[in-house]
């Protein structure tokens, strides 16, 4: 290796890098590790592993009901930004309309905006529309704020697809819409999958739309928070251990369909109908 | 082939069981005339070709045939039924696309049966036309393959399954050999040209590639600019160009400006009798038509010169010199392997070899 090669070693910068993974990663590590604990979260370095935590956070009926919840909002989320984020990704591709910039633009607006901003407006609306509070309205907040996720995801998506397969099934006979449904849809299946695992985990950890939003029932994220006002036990440990988990897989898988970096078989897998 | 075998013997004829009709077609983008009133009739079984450079409008011309494009301007009938008011999907035309388009998500078999599938065709005759297009292009072992499988040529012979397999009256191929090399190109031209005498079906072929025209087609349509230069069969278009520009673009050719004053054409140190008015000419003078002169008498129909060798250029089957008849002017021509040749030669064409043409 020469000197110019720019792959060539630099102590300084690794120490600088290694320290910045340091300070992302180990609070996690830390949280991680007393979620197996017997001591609980005081005393240091932690002494006698057990699963009791995770037994005890087995048991805890309502943590399970705020997962549910949690599970049904993302779930529904995912559905509507997909749908409203797909028919959004269309006009911006296809259609030609005044104002088309600034719609573009304001499509991506939610993932600018904090959290707080979304979430206080849509609690004024909901209240100037006399919407009940409940799981219901986080659902249409988490829908609406992430379309722009979907929008901006499907918007690629189509932007890569080759337009003459479309002519190609008009010119073989099929309406535009059997066009659609047979040729377009397929085509982002890909980016239909990458989007919506990526909204699926963005709602299950969301807090600061929810949190103006939620009615009596709590996702899991606000029963967290809830508890944790309450004093820390290792079985929040124990639940965040359970949902980083979930969270990395769910975003590797996320990262490898959006990058094409599946193997062959699973390639063949997700494009088989 | 019958009917077609005449119309390609009288080219000025204008075939009476026309197909498609083009009426004064025009095409604009923005502030662009991609197509200026083209008016062209396709016989039922004829393999027409369009020829032109890129940016001619040859693949416009195609696109407002298949539907994909709405004209400016004019009409194009399809056996006595306006077509260029219709959608896509309703048009009996379909395309071999450039690039072939084949749908990745579903297999080649699943590819070709597209076309019958969205016009809900009953299943057990979908299997059976599904089973003879693929037959026909020699791709039936490949039925479960996916289409990013394939080879480009396999690629082709699909997307021309998928085309024929509903059998369109007029069969559009959009450059559909550009993408393939030469020694396939060549193998696919074959394959092409005998199944369309087979089938029967109307071809409206589009190149950039003369050789390649003259190879396939019945009648070759020349774009220029957006306008039609010349229609006539190969042969015709070849022997007889209207223009120069028809001239230099199919085959090669010497141009020969000159003029014609008292009956006599003069061209540089080239001179012969031509019964026209006197004026300004230019003639078009095919490499091949100039031949050495092995000495002796010229007779009065041919024009005698003599010329030295500038360069010659050995191609197998015949030889390209390039000659300096003095006075600036040089000639390509085109002889039989002869052997080295230097010095000053005699050569000579026929006066009806010179074919005078438009600007």
């Amino acid at each position: 290796m020469t000197a110019t090669s720019p792959t060539r070693r630099a102590p300084l910068l690794t120490l600088y890098a290694a320290c910045v993974f340091a300070f992302v990663y180990l609070p996690i590590i830390v949280l991680i590790l007393y979620s197996f604990n017997r001591d609980g979260v005081g005393g240091f370095p932690p002494r006698h592993f057990t699963f009791d935590w995770y037994r005890q956070l087995f048991a805890d009926g309502p943590i399970w009901d705020s997962v549910l919840n949690s599970l049904f909002v993302a779930a529904g989320s995912v559905v509507l930004s997909l749908t409203l984020g797909l028919l959004a990704a269309l006009a911006l591709d296809r259609a030609d309309f005044p104002g088309k910039a600034l719609f573009r633009r304001l499509v991506l607006l939610p993932l600018i905006l904090p959290g707080i901003i979304t979430g206080l407006s849509l609690l004024m609306f909901a209240v100037f529309a006399h919407v009940q509070l409940s799981l219901f309205t986080v659902f249409l907040g988490h829908g609406t704020a992430l379309i722009s996720v979907a929008t901006t995801e499907l918007f690629a998506g189509l932007q890569k697809m080759d337009r003459a397969q479309e002519e190609a099934s008009l010119d073989l006979g099929a309406t535009p819409w059997q066009t659609f449904w047979r040729v377009t849809l397929p085509n982002l299946k890909l980016s239909m999958i990458a989007a919506g695992l990526l909204i699926f985990t963005l709602s299950m950890d969301e807090i600061a739309v929810t949190f103006f939003l939620i009615g009596r029932d709590n996702t899991l994220p606000l029963e967290i928070w809830g508890r944790l006002r309450r004093g820390i036990t290792p079985e929040i440990n124990a639940v965040s251990t359970l949902i980083f988990a979930v969270s990395v897989a769910l975003i590797i898988i996320w990262y490898r369909v959006r990058t094409r970096g599946l193997g062959a078989e699973a390639q063949e897998l997700i494009e088989t109908p | 082939m019958s009917s077609v075998g005449a119309n390609s013997l009288h080219p000025s004829h204008t075939p009476t069981t026309a197909l498609l009709e083009i009426r004064g077609v025009s095409k604009c983008f923005g502030r662009r005339d991609v197509l200026k009133g083209v008016s062209l009739s396709i016989a039922s079984g004829e393999f027409l070709t369009l020829l032109g450079e890129s940016g001619s409008g040859k693949t416009t011309l195609l696109r407002l045939i298949a539907g994909f494009e709405q004209p400016s301007a004019g009409e194009i009938w399809m056996g006595g039924e306006r077509l260029d008011t219709l959608p896509p999907y309703k048009r009996r035309v379909n395309t071999v696309f450039q690039h072939y388009a084949l749908f990745p998500h579903l297999s080649v078999r699943d590819n070709v049966a597209y076309g019958l599938r969205v016009k809900n065709t009953p299943a057990a005759e979908i299997g059976d036309r599904v089973d003879q297009s693929l037959r026909m292009v020699k791709m039936e072992e490949f039925a479960a393959s996916r289409p990013s499988k394939l080879s480009g040529g396999q690629q082709q012979r699909v997307a021309l399954a998928r085309a024929l397999v509903n059998r369109p009256q007029l069969l559009l191929l959009d450059e559909p050999l550009s993408a393939l090399d030469a020694n396939l190109r060549k193998q696919m031209q074959g394959e092409l040209k005998s199944l369309q005498r087979e089938l029967g079906i109307t071809f409206l072929f589009v190149t950039h590639d003369q050789e390649e025209a003259m190879a396939l087609s019945d009648r070759i349509a020349l774009l220029r600019d957006g306008a039609l230069e010349q229609v006539a069969t190969a042969r015709e278009i070849y022997a007889h160009p209207a223009t120069a520009y028809t001239a230099q673009f199919i085959g090669q050719t010497n141009l020969l400006q000159g003029e014609i004053r008292g009956s006599i054409a003069t061209c540089g140190v080239l001179r012969w009798p031509l019964d026209a008015p006197d004026g300004l000419a230019i003639f078009s003078l095919r490499p091949e038509a100039i031949r050495l002169c092995a000495g002796g008498g010229r007779q009065a129909t041919e024009v005698k010169f003599r010329a030295s060798i500038r360069q010659q250029l050995y191609g197998g089957s015949s030889e390209l010199l390039e000659v300096d008849c003095g006075a600036g002017q040089f000639l390509r021509v085109r002889i039989p392997v002869h052997g080295p040749l230097s010095g000053e030669h005699d050569f000579v064409f026929s006066i009806a070899d010179a074919v005078r043409v438009q600007e």
